[in-house]
């Protein structure tokens, strides 16, 4: 990474140059005062930058030399799935066929869009063991509040107006208790027990006759299977609710389980997770939603649907929670989704998942003498460690993590879940080689090593990139949010 | 069959697994319990190939007519426009695309900086203080817009016109149902939104008042008598505003509006089949800390270097849980980067001069039309999308253009019962002088069309 000083755009902008190129105008031209009333014309010009076209590549070649990706190096940001993105996937969304046609266009003229569509939905449909899936949810928050809308239409198209609660254990992703609070429920919390499972009595004592939903991760964020999920789903079920699962985890289980068999009623799947779309540096993700039979009349609006060989979306489902996105949902994302699982078939994506928990499981027996694991038994496809044993030779997980951006990786995901102190949440993925998983390793012991010998250079990490640690509390406290000339 | 993303060889299974202590993996998916294990084989298509793969896709693309092919008139939210070549240069620079969100700041200052100016350019464009780093699309953020006027005013009730995008209204009724909102919404009369309908509908107990600028129709907004209306109550003013427009518009900000939204599609973003696309959300500093999303703020390092971090994240899900303004995660960071990326290369001029050759097509695409006895519907002044009446359906006429190369208009029949066989026709700075008159000759030359005036 580069460390010299980075201007922002509007400081390299100078009067007079331009970084475009359009014909002149070829129609007659009118004035426009003549056609828009003077009150409605802007007459303040909106400070845009004006820079030539090598300006703005380097620019933003620089900017892209100050930043981490898959592509850059390892990434085992837990609960992220961050597998390499293939290039194929970019080629294809790119096709003109997909990337430059219009939503509103007649049915007949997208057949070939629409058919994949409903190709990949129905394959996600057989990976979950869900009878329909949704391809509209943007991402899978949005996937979670479209999951909670349809579990509350399910209830009260039963009469049951008094389901007023969602379960969501204390490993869970900020966003389902976020998401259960958009979709109009109050969210109470299930403890976990001491294997870091959902704690079955407590799980008894929080469901009663006023629960509308169960969201869980399984594997949940400790990278554990809920082996109890049977039981849970009774408990749930015979109090009425329904069984949400948060398919952010869904890259340990693909093909050798199915959350539809598991006894789950809607499944929401992260496709910029477990199915290659990128990441993008924070979205377009694309959260497709799975249901069971039951809760197929309350799917969003329009609903693809394939009769006599020609694709249609389908608007008059008179139960459906309406539309929750406008057209059909993150299309560019769901083509590279589709691209990748045509490129694994069912022995490939088998092996996924295989793989991502031979990764994780090898790299936790390898770490376990040096950093403290609260969770011993075998994991899926990510483990959690504490970093309490450096905390008390001063060395907080902050510090390892930022220690690893010494060595060139994107630390693990810290801090998270709540439940573990000093968490560092390790997804290696199965794309990565066991030379790169080894050399992190090394890396991992080097520092638990420097916590006892030289404990300041951990502390006081990162030493090699392109900024230090920055005042983060400066920047909430007198906040800056845009760019001022004067400033 | 080996798969080129999987690099684990059997020699390396093997040592991992001596690591582990275990024979075969098949032991660490012991706990899923064997009644809910899937024996089977996913019952998926068989994976493909590259060249095959390629082909297949190739062969899904060329199935449908797109508009690198066939000239579009066809708006309604989303546009055909410009994107300088760059753009898609830039977005491939896998630094960013295959980057997670910045949440470790030292090693993304790219994205955060290109966030910092995403902001800045949103900013600009609406004329108001805090933009956030991007939302799913125009629609959510709009409905996110309805919520945050609810939970700041304590309000039940959201005002919204009905020249207001169909889908995201549609949209909004949905988010407000899980809200326990209201949804009122106020007819259009001449295709602006009914001003005596408007001060009928809102109230103190009104939370905002929703209002698309330039609207569904194309025509401008009389923003400033609006948002006297809804001052006056004390509620929130939202306007919906397409970025572009703002490039030769009066902006939103200079109303007094209190949250604009809308989608940065025309920015260097393709149609793409509806997404992913690109929502923004920009708001007065009074609710700044009321924001859903990320929001990128400047600071510096230990060093006193100037540097980038998410900030003010006590209003997001994954510090707040269920107090969080949103439920919002990802949102679209790739696509906000691409938005910026044409900002950047339109500038100042650019941004000027699309927005204006956007007024003047469409308005000589009016006239010709109108020159050739088609009757247009509305009055007023507008933008780059205008409404024109026909005697026979949309559908017929989209079908008789398509023959001749060209994808015709919005058939607003499908989302008003009163404008049936009436077609709205979006004419951007890609369309020629000879597209336009060719798809007025071909109009001309239906009869369903003809004589319509006389």
């Amino acid at each position: 990474m580069r460390t010299e000083h980075q201007s922002l755009i509007f400081e390299l902008s100078k009067p007079g140059r331009v970084g475009y190129s359009i014909p002149d105008l070829d129609v007659p031209e009118v004035n426009v005062e003549s056609i828009i009333p003077s009150d409605y014309l802007r007459t303040e010009e909106p400070e845009l930058p004006e820079v030539s076209e090598l300006q703005i590549v380097r620019h933003y070649t620089a900017l892209s030399n100050r930043n981490h990706g898959v592509d850059s190096g390892f990434y085992p940001l837990g609960s992220c799935t961050m597998k390499y993105n293939p290039k194929i996937n970019e080629d294809v969304a790119r096709f003109p066929g997909f990337a430059h046609i219009h939503p509103l266009q007649e049915e007949g003229t997208v057949q070939g869009a629409m058919e994949m569509m409903y190709r990949l939905q129905t394959s996600l449909a057989e990976i979950t063991g869900m009878d329909e899936v949704t391809l509209q949810p943007a991402a899978g928050a949005h996937g979670e509040w479209t999951g909670l809308m349809m579990i509350r239409a399910y209830h009260e198209a039963n009469g049951d107006f008094n389901r007023t609660k969602v379960i969501v254990p204390d490993s869970a992703h900020g966003t389902n208790p976020a998401s259960a609070t958009v979709a109009g429920f109050e969210s109470v919390t299930v403890k976990s027990d001491e294997r870091g499972l959902v704690d079955l009595e407590d799980l008894k004592r929080v469901v009663d006759q006023d629960v509308a939903a169960l969201m869980l991760t399984n594997p949940n964020t400790l990278g554990l299977f809920e082996e109890h999920i049977l039981e849970m789903a009774k408990i749930i079920h015979e109090a009425g609710g329904k069984l949400y699962y948060d398919g952010a985890n869904a890259n340990a289980i693909l093909g050798f389980a199915r959350p539809g068999d598991m006894g789950f009623d809607v499944v929401h799947l992260n496709l910029h997770k477990t199915f290659t779309g990128p990441h993008g540096g924070g979205g377009p993700g694309s959260g497709p939603v799975g249901v069971k039979a039951d809760l197929i009349p309350f799917l969003p609006k329009p609903v693809l649907v394939k009769e006599n060989d020609v694709y249609k979306f389908e608007y008059n489902r008179p139960q459906s929670i309406g539309r929750v996105k406008p057209f059909y949902g993150n299309f560019g994302i769901n083509v590279r989704a589709f691209t990748y699982i045509m490129t694994m078939g069912p022995d490939g994506l088998h092996q996924v998942s295989e793989n991502a928990v031979l990764n994780a499981n090898y790299m936790m027996r390898r770490l376990e003498p040096h950093f403290d694991l609260p969770f011993t038994q075998h994991c899926k496809h990510e483990f959690v460690l504490s970093g309490r044993r450096q905390k008390k030779l001063g060395v907080r997980t902050l510090d390892i993590a930022k220690r690893l951006l010494d060595f060139g990786y994107h630390p693990p995901t810290i801090y998270f879940p709540l439940s573990v102190e000093e968490a560092i949440m390790i997804e290696p993925t199965e794309t990565e080689s066991k030379e790169t998983l080894d050399e992190f390793i090394e890396k991992m012991i080097q520092i638990a090593k420097e916590a006892e010998e030289t404990p300041e250079l951990v502390q006081e990490a990162p030493h090699t990139t392109v900024v230090k640690r920055l005042d983060e509390a400066t920047a909430a406290r007198k906040p800056i949010l845009k760019y001022s000339k004067q400033a | 069959m080996t798969f080129r993303y999987l690099p684990m060889t059997d020699q390396d299974k093997k040592e991992m697994l001596e690591t582990i202590g275990i024979e075969t993996t098949e032991e660490l998916f012991k706990d899923i319990p064997e009644e809910v294990r899937f024996k089977g084989r996913l019952d998926i298509e068989e994976a493909l190939p590259e060249p095959q793969l390629v082909k297949e896709m190739g062969r899904l693309a060329a199935m449908n007519k797109n508009t690198k092919d066939y000239a579009s008139f066809l708006g309604a939210g989303v546009y055909d426009h410009y994107t300088p070549s760059i753009v898609n240069h830039m977005l491939l620079r896998s630094e960013f695309y295959t980057a997670y969100t910045p949440y470790q700041p030292e090693i993304s200052q790219g994205e955060l900086q290109a966030i910092f100016e995403f902001q800045t350019m949103i900013c600009e464009l609406t004329g108001m203080d805090v933009a956030n780093s991007s939302m799913y699309d125009g629609g959510t953020s709009l409905a996110e817009a309805g919520l945050l006027s609810a939970a700041q005013t304590r309000r039940k009730k959201i005002v919204v016109s009905k020249s207001v995008h169909p889908e995201s209204r549609d949209v909004l009724k949905t988010y407000a149902k899980g809200q326990h909102l209201e949804v009122v919404e106020v007819d259009a009369e001449n295709g602006l939104t009914s001003i005596n309908g408007l001060r009928s509908a809102v109230d103190e107990e009104t939370a905002c008042v929703i209002v698309q600028y330039p609207n569904f129709f194309g025509q401008i907004e009389p923003l400033k008598e609006i948002e006297e209306i809804i001052h006056e109550n004390k509620g929130m003013f939202v306007v919906s505003s397409n970025p572009l427009a703002l490039g030769a518009l009066t902006p939103p900000g200079k109303f007094g509006a209190d949250i604009v939204v809308g989608d940065a599609q025309p920015f260097g973003i393709a149609q793409g089949f509806g997404g992913p696309h690109c929502g923004y959300f920009a708001v007065t500093n009074k609710l700044m800390r009321k924001v859903p999303g990320r929001l990128v703020g400047q600071t510096v390092d230990e060093d006193g270097k100037r540097g980038f971090v998410l900030t003010l994240q006590a209003r997001e899900q994954h510090i707040r849980r269920d107090k969080a303004t949103s439920n919002i995660c990802s949102n679209q960071a790739l696509n906000a980067l691409a938005a910026s990326i044409a900002m950047t290369a339109l500038g100042k001029e650019g941004v000027k001069e699309v927005a204006h050759q956007n007024i003047q097509k469409a308005h000589y695409a009016k006239k010709v039309l109108e020159d050739k006895g088609l009757r247009t519907a509305f009055t007023g002044p507008f933008f780059n999308e205008f409404v024109i009446e026909l005697k026979c359906s949309a559908k017929e006429v989209n079908q008789k253009l398509l023959e001749s190369g060209i994808i015709g208009g919005y058939d607003l029949g499908l989302s008003y019962s009163e404008l049936k066989n009436h077609m709205l026709i979006a004419v951007t700075e890609m369309r020629t002088k000879e597209e336009i008159d060719q798809l007025a000759n071909v109009l001309e030359g239906l009869s369903c069309v003809q004589n319509i005036s006389h």
